[in-house]
């Protein structure tokens, strides 16, 4: 069946990827051949939308999936049973009247509770016009009772207007009214109760708590999974993964941000406490580049979500020895009298060896389905992301990549990653000699990678001023992805 | 410290080659609730090595797991659940050390964090 999904008109990329993954954690794609990895739904745009556009229609297999999307989601505004759809008010009497009378009466029954909402896209209405527009659908024989506050059954007429290119924007929408019977949406009180200012203990790097849920579905967290993040900080992924009810796990290299936060009621675990989630099973101190799991672990976590530091706000550190790595100074023994205590030094990590790691590992100890969800920064070059080549492995099968832009140098991109082939001993074995090459040729990786320079260097106006100004002028003002 | 995360771990020094289980020094074990979950447990049950756990469970002071491998329908009978529960996610390392089987290089474990980092001439 068909539903038109309203989305928040925010993080764009963001919304279908997940939508379609919580279908496919609620069972969409239960009765179809389907492979995992390549799984979508069926989506189809209004009448002259933009892609950009927050209305869509979706098609999905049962209402309880559609209600169950859309209240886990968090950019669904709302999903509902299209009545009748039209350019004019006529159009959409006609259009409802005509919609089958065994859709619409189980929810107009006198025993019933229900209430009308207006809402309206790319213009505002008054209360005036509301209620006018309200009364005018008296056609439709409802013979419930009116209850604003808890209305069983929540009637929507939504207005869309085509508002030109203001802003430099280019029409999103066109005109249309639609009227439907409300399904679910998401629950955005979520936001403020886990929003970054009133969480106990903070990091710089903390993950916004939006987009840690938007990880969180993406992953697929659910009670029974175990899910890992070896970048853990603060917490602030898991939390978001744990308020789904999911097992968390997370190291971290950095042991006073794991072990000690900020005293005995300001650290990752209070962060939990917090909002009353179960606790992560388990903080340990750990390096992602020599991970100390037991030679035969595999296929342990359901999922692995992370932020890696890719040097911009906060860059990565490995074990090894600073000056070591470098070859600055020759190897040494740390004498056995000082070796208790002993705070070893630890070197850059790059974000080549770092992404490297990280897709070593997941492919190794993620179930076969299971997700890597991760964040990648790019350099913005280009206007669109068709040319940027992602991470690749041949565990691995990239379904999502939702950018985020942050500054007009460089964007992060969450990669969604599934798992579809199994560890062999050969991937193992070229992952081992890669390893060996970033330690051999550790400064060449970190010259190569860098991107703090990228996003921070500054701008040299070029000497041929006509250039400039012809560059500025060929730059699109369109910026959807900002909103 | 849950002994899950125990039966994770290794010593990771250049050179070990049986550095799994890590042998427990319990110093202070303390036990904190943990909402039972069945599902995560059978889950679990097949990814974990029994003996180490059952090892690590008689250390930590509950000598309540059977020491050999039990068979798969174990996981119908609560009561072996309640245990394997309590062993596996309860029982809390909160002060200690993890020490290398091979080598006797003691990994600590400070308010229930293991410091898993290795020194610059172990990598």
């Amino acid at each position: 069946m068909w539903y038109l999904c309203v989305f928040y008109h925010r993080l764009l990329d963001y919304r279908k990827p997940e939508f379609e993954s919580l279908a496919d954690l609620f069972g969409s794609f239960d009765d179809n051949n389907q492979p995992t990895g390549s799984r979508s739904l069926e989506w189809k745009l209004p009448l002259h939308h933009h892609p950009d556009s927050p209305f869509h229609f979706v098609n999905l297999p049962s209402e309880d999936i559609a209600r169950n999307i859309a209240n886990r989601s968090i950019l669904v505004k709302g999903l509902y049973e299209i009545w009748g759809e039209g350019s004019s008010y006529e159009e959409l009497k006609e259009a409802i009247n005509s919609y089958p009378d065994d859709r619409k009466l189980p929810y107009l029954t006198p025993d019933s509770t229900f209430r009308i909402i207006i809402d309206s896209f790319g213009k505002a209405m008054n209360f005036k016009d509301q209620t006018a527009r309200i009364q005018a659908m008296d056609y439709i024989p409802f013979q419930g009772r009116v209850d604003l506050r808890h209305p069983e059954h929540k009637f929507w007429l939504i207005e869309t207007d085509d508002y030109g290119s203001t802003n430099g924007l280019p029409p999103v929408v066109d005109k249309r009214i639609f009227f439907g019977r409300e399904i679910g949406g998401a629950d955005r009180k979520l936001l403020p109760t886990y929003q970054l200012k009133s969480r106990n203990y903070l990091g710089p790097t903390a993950m916004d708590a939006e987009v840690a849920f938007l990880m969180a579905n993406q992953a697929q967290a659910m009670p029974g999974k175990l899910v890992y993040d070896p970048f853990v900080g603060t917490g602030s992924i898991l939390v978001a993964a744990a308020h789904f009810g999911a097992m968390t796990m997370g190291a971290d290299i950095d042991i006073r941000v794991v072990r000690d936060g900020r005293g005995p009621d300001c650290n990752v675990w209070s962060n939990f406490k917090q909002y009353g989630l179960q606790m992560p099973v388990s903080l340990l101190r750990a390096d992602n580049n020599l991970p100390p799991w037991r030679p035969g672990l595999k296929e342990f976590f359901d999922a692995i979500i992370c932020d890696p530091p890719y040097g911009v706000r906060a860059g990565g550190r490995k074990s090894g020895g600073r000056k070591l790595l470098k070859g600055v100074v020759g190897p040494y023994t740390v004498p056995d009298d000082k070796r208790t205590g002993h705070i070893p030094s630890t070197a850059a990590y790059s974000l080549a060896e770092c992404v490297h790691d990280l897709l070593d590992l997941a492919a190794n100890m993620l179930v076969m389905g299971g997700r890597l969800v991760y964040f990648y920064p790019v350099i913005r070059d280009s206007e669109t992301l068709d040319d940027v080549d992602f991470p690749k492995h041949p565990c691995f099968k990239l379904i999502a990549s939702c950018e985020q832009i942050l500054s007009h140098r460089y964007s992060r991109v969450l990669l969604t990653m599934v798992k579809i082939a199994p560890y062999t001993e050969e991937i193992k074995e070229a992952a081992r000699l890669q390893h060996l090459d970033f330690k051999e040729n550790h400064v060449k990786w970190l010259e190569e990678g860098n991107l703090h320079a990228a996003v921070f260097s500054p701008d040299f106006p070029s000497s041929d001023d006509q250039d400039t100004k012809g560059l500025k002028e060929s730059k699109k003002k369109y910026r959807g992805k900002y909103v | 410290m849950r002994l899950l995360t125990h039966n994770m771990l290794s010593s990771n020094i250049k050179g070990v080659i049986n550095g799994f289980p890590l042998r427990i020094e319990a110093d202070n074990v303390v036990v904190k609730q943990v909402d039972f979950n069945p599902d995560f447990l059978k889950n679990m049950f097949s990814k974990i090595d029994w003996k180490a756990l059952a090892e690590a469970s008689k250390i930590m002071g509950y000598p309540e797991l059977p020491d050999e491998t039990p068979d798969h329908s174990i996981l119908d009978s609560d009561d072996f659940l309640q245990k394997f529960h309590h062993a596996l996610l309860e029982l809390h390392l909160e002060e200690g050390a993890l020490v290398c089987p091979e080598t006797g290089r003691r990994f600590p474990v400070n308010k229930g964090i293991p410091n898993m980092l290795l020194h610059e001439d172990e990598v």
